[in-house]
């Protein structure tokens, strides 16, 4: 039957059905597992083979030698296409995906994110807001959850 | 005197009717069209050369880019060239899982096509109720690969991720959601006299333009063009599954979007197909840094129709040529043709009644100079001061505002 109006009752009964959106950002949302979000760096485990920078499209990731056998990563949030093929690259299984997804940020400083090495001397410096920003970063491998990273004190609010 | 009758228009490459910069002319008699040009060009990103400034591994990603819709298209394509050149045997479950995630995107992308048409002819409850049930396929696709768009789901030598039963399950549910929406849609288009009344006869192309032009896609198979790369070269799985190539007769917009929603319900046929047939083992192969010297085409049936890539290799970790001709490069000729003799208001419709991707289209044209210019260097200041010359040459001076508004020297 042709007749206008087709989507008359699909328009009607979603007058008093629940809405298809949810309620972001007052709901929090889950990413499935495999979802590629912000990376982390686990320093234990880094070699420094550097086959992640050599694979990486977009030259965001690169990794330090600071000591013997000690090595630190920068990672340039903004560079970050989110891929995860330093992941797959990785040997050793020192990069790995986090779901943490609420990664926009004002200050592009804040974007660039440093795991320093294990075993550095300066611990103590772990607290205290380093002088690029990089404060609300994870310092140590232990630390390196997603939940520390989501502290409401050190990012602005999402949407200033 | 210039004719009165004929008029000039320019469409773009800024206009609402549009979704990304592309310029049309026409020429209109009153609010018919007589003569329309489409001119490419606006969104050049360079990608061909960026392909060999990286390796086949960084490509993967870049090529992906092409298209945010279309990305797997773009990466399953370069991948298979580059096998193809390297000689790697893929595994059988590799294949699969590469052929289920692009009939999973042909899903996204057609709901998403037939929304939009809604939007573009002023039926935005359409496009409201696709892009809603578009989020189901959406969602798989992201717990499936790990992101909605650029799922990075390829590498050289197989597929990234495998699945889990679990996850196959998944799908075979939201298959049956999506199916029974579709159902829902075919209705719609099929029977909703308003939809009817306002696609059909616009955007006419007739079988034989379709051929001479060289159309592809759900475009060419509304006029009767009974064409697909998955039936006519197969890659990946598509040799193992059955399915119907769909045409329809009806040569205009109307036929494209009963193309469109008749598809929809072949990918979930093959979708169930893939599952079903699913071997076990692994997903991928080891695959060389270097690739050896060589050359391959490969073939993509896209949502948007056929899509080529061309990779030439050298021996070293980077291709020496890459050349991508995205679908909408072999429609957009077409439009030029399906706008004449239609009218203004149908300009915006029959644009995006071929899927339109003008991002992905764009390449560079050397122009060749009957006699060689020495190159220049421009630093960027430079560039700048000739652009704001080469406006003012042109009557078009901001001087005014800049001095206003204080941004900028001069």
């Amino acid at each position: 039957m042709k007749n206008p109006g087709k989507m008359l009752r699909e328009v009607l009964e979603s007058l008093v059905s629940k809405p298809a959106t949810i309620r972001y950002p007052a709901v929090t949302v889950t990413m499935p597992d495999k979802f590629r979000g912000k990376l982390d760096f686990c320093a234990e485990k880094c070699i420094g083979c550097k086959l992640c920078m050599r694979d990486c499209p977009t030259g965001a990731i690169t990794i330090r030698k600071v000591g013997d056998k000690r090595f630190a990563c920068d990672i340039d949030m903004a560079k970050c296409i989110y891929c995860a093929q330093c992941v797959d690259s990785c040997m050793k299984k020192a990069l790995a995906i986090t779901g943490e997804f609420e990664l926009a940020q004002l200050n592009r400083d804040k974007l660039r994110v440093t795991w320093e090495a294990c075993g550095t001397p300066a611990l103590g410096r772990e607290n205290e807001p380093k002088s690029t920003a990089e404060a609300a970063v994870p310092q140590t491998p232990q630390d390196a959850g997603p939940e520390t990273n989501a502290d409401p004190k050190n990012d602005p609010p999402p949407k200033a | 005197m210039a004719d009165r009758r004929r008029v000039n228009i320019p469409f773009g490459p800024q206009h609402p009717a549009l979704k990304e910069p592309e310029s049309f002319l026409l020429t209109l008699g009153g609010e018919k069209i007589l003569a329309a040009g489409v001119r490419l060009g606006y969104n050049h990103r360079g990608i061909e050369k960026a392909c060999e400034e990286r390796t086949y591994i960084q490509d993967l990603y870049l090529v992906e880019r092409v298209c945010g819709i279309c990305s797997h298209s773009h990466s399953t394509c370069f991948v298979q060239a580059v096998e193809e050149i390297a000689g790697l045997q893929i595994p059988k479950r590799a294949v699969y899982l590469r052929t289920l995630i692009a009939e999973l995107e042909r899903i996204h992308s057609h709901l998403l096509w037939l929304g939009v048409a809604g939007h573009e002819v002023g039926f935005d409850t359409l496009l409201m109720y696709t892009w809603r049930d578009r989020e189901v396929v959406m969602d798989l696709l992201a717990a499936l690969t790990g992101n909605r768009v650029n799922y990075g789901m390829n590498t050289i030598g197989g597929v990234r991720r495998d699945i889990t039963p679990e996850q196959a399950g998944q799908i075979l549910t939201a298959m049956d959601v999506l199916e029974e929406r579709t159902r829902y849609y075919i209705g719609v288009v099929t029977e909703e006299t308003t939809l009817i009344n306002r696609l059909s006869n616009v955007g006419k192309l007739s079988y034989d333009d379709a051929v001479h032009l060289g159309a592809v896609g759900p475009t060419a198979r509304a006029s009767g063009v009974d064409r697909d790369v998955r039936r006519d070269d197969p890659y990946a799985a598509y040799e193992d599954v059955s399915f119907k190539v769909i045409t329809d007769t009806h040569c205009d917009v109307y036929g494209r979007a009963v193309v469109r929603v008749l598809e929809l319900m072949e990918a979930y046929s093959i979708v169930r197909q893939l599952l079903k047939k699913l071997p076990d083992g692994p997903v991928t192969v080891k695959a060389p840094r270097k690739i050896p010297a060589g050359e391959a085409v490969g073939r993509y049936e896209a949502p948007r129709g056929e899509n080529v890539h061309y990779v030439k290799a050298n021996g070293t970790d980077k291709p020496e040529r890459v050349k991508v001709r995205a679908p909408t490069l072999a429609n957009v000729q077409v439009v030029a043709h399906m706008l004449k003799d239609g009218y203004l208001a149908d300009m915006p419709i029959v644009v995006a009644a071929i899927d339109p991707c003008f991002s992905c289209t764009d390449r560079l044209i050397a122009v060749a100079h009957a006699e060689p210019r020495p190159p220049e260097t421009l630093t960027w200041d430079e560039l700048r001061t000739y652009g704001i010359d080469w406006y003012r040459k042109r009557g078009v001076d901001f001087t005014h505002l800049n001095r206003t508004f204080g941004n900028g020297a001069t």
